[in-house]
């Protein structure tokens, strides 16, 4: 057998596992619609409880929770940075950069225990004080089915540019 | 320059309460910053963490300078300049690492780790006329200070330990954080601001901020720690310690780590204490544990880039007379239990960073100050809060209210002594 061939053969995964990749994109481009319009308790709730969301430091880590991390953040960490970025008290996000971001370059896998695995690139662009700033990202979800549809069980957002520095960010990649 | 019309130079920008706006936008007076302050002093490279074996180097900067910090394998830390004796190139773009050579990657010029020129390809043709002794690395005079590394380009200045003086006392109780191990470095959140480097070695003594900028951050605590962040309501207070050197102590409880070991432990900490009691430590590590996990109760800046800031290193690097680089290292406990170390990079990421919860509102607030200072050239930056020494204060006669300025202007006076040297 082929080296090509190979790669081509279907995983052997029950097709009920998975996320179909239209669902899976319909769901990020809904989430990522929400975080430019700032609807954060709306993006609360795509949440499991379990999920967290982090923003790694290092690129290659993989293991978030023993790493500093720019945003490590559970349930709880997630509801208590959304009341500030929408209290109007914290002058960095009073208001924040408005952004507006892309996601595209989907790849679609099967996770453990019926988790989908989504794979994608982000584009960012931030404007604040007469500046433009792109950032690009890797993002890997972790998506499952809920009675509601889709929820994040995890979301990982890699920045270009981690490991260099930043500058205060006022919102949620 | 942009400089009032007293023909005193630049030590007329600075008066005893008060500086002059040009010092945060003149290009020229940042040229002359560089080299009569940063080419002249002592400055903060690294912590001894950060090279933890022979062979370890790290990246850093003096000023402007690009360095690499290195440990040698005689166990010696150099700090050389990261340009390559030939032409010039960088010899290292990484920021961290273990190497035995740094080899410029231009015409293969290698270097050892104390920056001694080791070889040269096709050296032949030079004949005699490249004597290898004479083309090391620049290595700056280095000296160490419980852990923390500077260097300087002065060659005759004082000895480290003279420099910090008065400050000394205050590092050691901040590295009481490792609890009884060594203090280690677990990382660093970068972030850039769009203003002039001392706005931000203001703020570092500057108590009178906290509460109005760190609303959200307080907001976000439980009722038992928001307390202990009152940090104007708790006799603390901020003294000037000499060589542009100050303390602000807002919680005096945590000034010395190893006391009041037996009040009762936070709510806070609650889990982190019955972990640790689970993997076998005795009650007293415990709570020595948990309360050096919890942080300190000061910032003690030193001029002019470095700070030991509650429970992390507080690193600035001049960019250009408009922006400014800072670096937020958080600390653990080197061999200390894991549980506590992941609890120190929780409580890191809550206030600091990017996206922390109190330094993107820091950057904002310094970025503001750069901005308005655009309009009234001939405005002054008023730093006259609290001139006057509390009175019958327990740390001394000497010492100001925590939300006095006194920190501030002590940095401005080194400022005018090293600028009209």
């Amino acid at each position: 057998m082929s080296t090509l061939e190979q790669t081509r053969e279907p995983k052997m995964t029950e097709p009920h596992d998975v996320i179909p990749l239209a669902d899976a994109c319909a769901f990020i481009w809904r989430e990522a619609e929400m975080l430019d319009q700032q609807d954060y308790k709306a993006w609360l709730d795509l949440w499991t409880e379990k999920g967290i969301y982090v923003i790694p430091i290092e690129r290659d880590e993989t293991d978030y929770a023993s790493a500093l991390n720019i945003a490590y953040d559970d349930a709880g960490m997630r509801a208590a940075r959304v009341k500030r970025l929408k209290s109007g008290f914290s002058m960095s996000s009073a208001p924040s950069a408005r952004t507006v971001r892309t996601t595209s370059r989907f790849v679609v896998e099967p996770g453990e225990d019926g988790v989908t695995i989504v794979r994608c690139a982000q584009m960012l662009v931030e404007f604040k004080f007469e500046r433009t700033r792109v950032v690009g990202a890797d993002v890997v979800y972790r998506l499952v089915r809920t009675e509601g549809g889709i929820a994040m069980d995890g979301k990982v957002v890699t920045l270009l540019n981690s490991d260099e520095p930043l500058w205060g960010v006022g919102y949620l990649f | 320059m942009d400089m009032p019309a007293t023909g005193g130079g630049f030590a007329d920008l600075v008066q005893d309460d008060r500086v002059h706006t040009a010092l945060y936008k003149d290009p020229a007076i940042f040229d002359e910053e560089m080299d009569r302050i940063f080419k002249n002093t002592w400055v903060w490279v690294g912590h001894v963490s950060e090279v933890p074996q022979k062979g370890s180097f790290k990246k850093s900067w003096v000023g402007q300078q690009p360095v690499i910090v290195t440990r040698t394998k005689d166990d010696e830390i150099h700090v050389l300049l990261n340009r390559c004796r030939h032409r010039a190139a960088t010899v290292c773009e990484k920021m961290k690492g273990k190497t035995s050579v740094f080899v410029c990657p231009y015409h293969g010029w290698s270097y050892g780790l104390d920056g001694k020129l080791r070889a040269v390809p096709h050296s032949s043709v030079y004949g005699e006329d490249l004597d290898k002794s004479q083309f090391p690395l620049v290595s700056l005079r280095t000296e160490q200070y419980n852990g923390m590394i500077f260097a300087t380009f002065k060659d005759d200045i004082e000895p480290l330990e003279d420099f910090l003086g008065g400050a000394k006392k205050w590092i050691d109780l901040f590295m009481k954080q490792g609890a009884g191990y060594p203090v280690k470095v677990l990382g660093e959140h970068q972030f850039r601001f769009g203003g002039n480097w001392k706005i931000q070695l203001e703020n570092t003594t500057d108590a009178y901020h906290f509460p109005i900028v760190h609303k959200t951050f307080l907001d976000s605590l439980d009722a038992e720690t928001e307390n202990v962040f009152d940090v104007l309501g708790q006799g603390g207070w901020v003294e000037d310690l000499g060589n542009g050197h100050s303390l602000m102590v807002m919680i005096p409880d945590l000034v010395d780590l190893e006391e009041n070991l037996d009040a009762p432990i936070p709510e806070r900490f609650a889990e982190l204490a019955q972990e640790l009691r689970d993997e076998g430590y005795e009650d007293l590590e415990v709570r020595r544990i948990v309360r050096a996990v919890g942080g300190g109760g000061f910032n003690l800046n030193l001029f002019p880039n470095v700070a030991c800031s509650m429970a992390f290193f507080r690193v600035l690097r001049p960019v250009s007379v408009d922006e400014t680089e800072i670096r937020h290292v958080a600390i653990g406990m080197d061999g200390g239990p894991e549980a506590g170390n992941r609890m120190r990079m929780r409580l890191h990421e809550h206030f600091q960073g990017p996206m922390g919860f109190g330094s993107p509102d820091d950057a904002e607030g310094w970025e503001r100050v750069q901005r308005g200072a655009a309009s009234g050239d001939d405005l002054w930056i008023m730093v006259n809060r609290g001139k006057e020494p509390l009175v019958d204060h327990p740390a001394g006669e000497a010492v100001t209210d925590v939300s006095a300025e006194t920190g501030m202007r002590a940095a401005y006076q080194m400022w005018k002594r090293m600028m009209s040297a």
